[in-house]
């Protein structure tokens, strides 16, 4: 893998995790257990959308091959896309997604806040303002978290089923692809073992204060980053991809 | 055509969501390049990384310029990133008489959800405020309330 290579893989491998991730909220839109959250989740949904749209935008051009961010977000199959396992995990109850959202948030927040100090200013430009707007997202979701564990014994249980559930795919947050290692050398991606000290720190005490557990040596599950998914991502392209692939020229 | 003039244009556009307010006094133009051929390049800082408005603007500054019969290229520029700090005193007050809350200086969207900063109602001034949900109609803003008049107000959340 040449450096331009593992660029253009680190990119994807960002910007899947976030266009992802904001399709899988914007499915809230609309369903929202009430009309705040309806609003809190649709903003979060556009915040990291936005972010994927400057980062595959990022990764077009790096490949220079004549592909614009719409192309790789709409023409690509399951096996090509590099997100995280975690963020293709389905809404399920709200539980489910807070758990989901307080475990990308506290990872992204510290991820943009490492990146900040990036040697490639495209990315340090994009991280300076996605820091702040995820450090809001990250209030609301740990919110959420304290609400639930500390709440009625139903939403503790649920929330503890959801931590049980999704636990198994955080680890993959934290193990680097070959591009990531390239990138790390160069100076370009920030330590993820320093990421993985600093979020388990923290989602530890978060939990404690919450009341919840953490589960003990669970197994991890890999892949999503060398484009091996669960069975959920498929079915996410199927519906985000449809237009687009029905009708490639549309315009609105 | 020199800078400043290009700049006097580019005041007349709204803000697509806020229209009481134009481009540059919300800080938005990072800046105006003219070289020697004449040719235009309007450097503008989106507020969010994903604010619609943003390819709004962009369209509206090529028409008005064109309008003018001026040809300019319209970058996006990320860093420095935007902040509130932009926004000129005078934008701060047709806000408030628009209705929607300006940033506070020391308000920031850290505070604000730990609701330790006063933002005041900009109908009726008093601070007796509180914060109804921290995202809002669009992501620039909060949904607020004021505990006297009673009147919902949008706050523009502090971006540092």
């Amino acid at each position: 893998m040449n450096f331009q290579e593992a660029l253009f893989k680190y990119l994807l491998i960002l910007g899947d995790t976030s266009l992802i991730l904001a399709q899988r909220l914007s499915e809230w839109t609309g369903h929202g257990p009430f009309l705040e959250e309806d609003l809190a989740l649709t903003n979060i949904a556009l915040d990291t959308l936005g972010h994927a749209k400057t980062l595959l935008e990022y990764a077009a051009k790096v490949e220079n091959k004549g592909r614009d961010e719409d192309k790789l977000a709409y023409f690509r199959n399951g096996r090509e896309f590099y997100n995280v396992k975690l963020v293709e995990q389905p809404n399920g109850n709200y539980a489910d997604t807070i758990v989901r959202q307080v475990f990308m948030d506290a990872f992204r927040y510290h991820y943009y806040k490492a990146l900040c100090e990036s040697k490639d200013e495209t990315l340090t430009a994009l991280a300076q303002k996605a820091v702040k707007e995820v450090q809001y997202h990250y209030r609301h979701s740990s919110w959420w978290i304290k609400r639930f564990g500390d709440g009625t014994e139903e939403s503790h249980q649920k929330a503890q089923n959801a931590i049980n559930n999704l636990w198994r795919f955080t680890g993959e947050l934290f193990v680097p692809d070959e591009s990531e290692l390239i990138m790390e050398e160069e100076k370009i991606a920030p330590s993820l073992k320093q990421i993985q000290y600093i979020w388990n720190e923290e989602m530890q005490n978060l939990m404690k204060e919450a009341t919840l557990t953490i589960p003990e040596n669970a197994f991890m599950q890999t892949g999503g980053k060398q484009g091996i998914h669960t069975e959920h991502l498929d079915y996410i392209l199927a519906e985000m991809q449809s237009l687009p692939r029905m009708y490639p020229e549309a315009k609105w | 055509m020199d800078k400043n003039s290009i700049f006097k244009i580019l005041e007349n556009i709204p803000d697509p969501e806020i229209p009481v307010v134009n481009i540059v006094e919300l800080g938005m133009i990072k800046d105006v390049l003219v070289n020697d051929n004449n040719e235009i390049v309007v450097q503008i800082m989106p507020t969010y990384t994903a604010c619609p408005a943003t390819w709004q603007i962009q369209n509206d500054i090529q028409k008005k310029l064109s309008e003018n019969n001026l040809n300019a290229k319209v970058e996006i520029v990320y860093s420095p990133a935007w902040t509130t700090d932009r926004i000129t005193p005078e934008a701060s007050e047709k806000l408030k008489k628009y209705g929607i809350a300006p940033p506070q200086k020391n308000g920031t969207i850290h505070q604000l959800t730990e609701q330790s900063v006063v933002i005041p109602c900009p109908h009726c001034g008093s601070t007796n405020t509180k914060l109804v949900s921290p995202f809002g109609s669009t992501p620039c803003k909060a949904l607020m309330q004021c505990n006297d008049c009673l009147e919902p107000f949008d706050y523009f959340k502090c971006h540092l």
